[in-house]
């Protein structure tokens, strides 16, 4: 019986962030850059709850904090989509230039 | 044994599907696949004894936001992503920056192989307990977020109505 240890989670959890931030500096539609966001998060939930197993339940309180918070992030997030949308008719990141320098 | 082996399962099931996420140029195929990574991702929780963690991990994430995320993608109705090259700049920088950083994780997580073990369930997060310390040592907390809920549902509503409509005068 080979025990889980908590170094195989964080394995798990520090590729899906890698993974996540790739996905947020080169794609290119808004939807899949939030979508990377919410890879992000969930891998810092996977490290809180992992965590959690050794140092007590205050780890998995947050990632229900943390679970809470993405939700209404996702809300915003696609609500300032969708405005972005009315105005320009793209959902591209490259042309959301309105303040650029 | 068991344990192990269904956990190695849905870890790679879930790398797997953030892979794809990356990979598919068209959004509705990123966001299945991304409740694919929601769902072995609640697994994983569950082998963590989190019971209620996945519990809310199925119910919010796969269900609401995926919904969300459906439902805004059939809405604007986007099509396949036309990929471009990429800035010079970003290149010159992204990539020693993205190894770099990904050596920096991979050391830290080498560095730090003396993690202790516990066995499965021996911190179990049941809803009982999780509920207990939700209304008691993070009462405050708790109320604050449901206060930041609110503020988000007023955003999404301000932000998504329609410009004519909005102040709450309806002008049609």
């Amino acid at each position: 019986m080979a025990p889980i240890s908590t170094l195989h989670y964080l394995v798990v959890a520090a590729a899906l962030f890698i993974l996540g931030v790739i996905g947020v500096l080169t794609r290119r539609n808004v939807v899949i850059v939030l979508m990377s966001i919410e890879l992000i998060l969930n891998a810092v939930n996977l490290n809180l709850v992992a965590f959690s197993r050794i140092w007590g339940l205050h780890g998995q309180i947050f990632a229900i904090f943390v679970i809470t918070d993405a939700a209404a992030e996702a809300a915003v997030g696609l609500g300032i989509l969708i405005a972005f949308f009315r105005n320009k008719e793209t959902v591209n990141m490259d042309e959301v230039d309105l303040m650029k320098w | 044994m068991t344990h192990l082996i269904i956990f190695l399962f849905f870890g790679a099931l879930c790398l797997a599907g953030a892979v794809n996420l990356l990979v598919q140029r068209h959004p509705i195929n990123s966001a299945l696949s991304l409740v694919v990574v929601m769902g072995s991702l609640a697994v994983e929780y569950l082998l963590l004894g989190a019971e209620f963690v996945a519990a809310v991990q199925v119910i919010v994430y796969a269900g609401a936001v995926m919904v969300l995320f459906v439902f805004v993608i059939m809405l604007l109705n986007a099509g396949e992503e036309v990929r471009t090259k990429g800035s010079r700049v970003a290149m010159l920088f992204g990539i020693p920056g993205m190894l770099v950083g990904s050596a920096l994780v991979g050391w830290v997580l080498i560095e730090r192989t003396g993690s202790q073990t516990v066995a499965a369930g021996a911190l179990p997060g049941a809803p009982r307990t999780i509920g207990w310390l939700l209304f008691h040592n993070f009462l405050l907390p708790f109320e604050v977020t449901s206060i930041l809920v609110l503020i988000a549902i007023m955003g999404a509503v301000v932000l998504a109505s329609h410009p004519d409509t909005d102040s709450g005068k309806k002008k049609s």
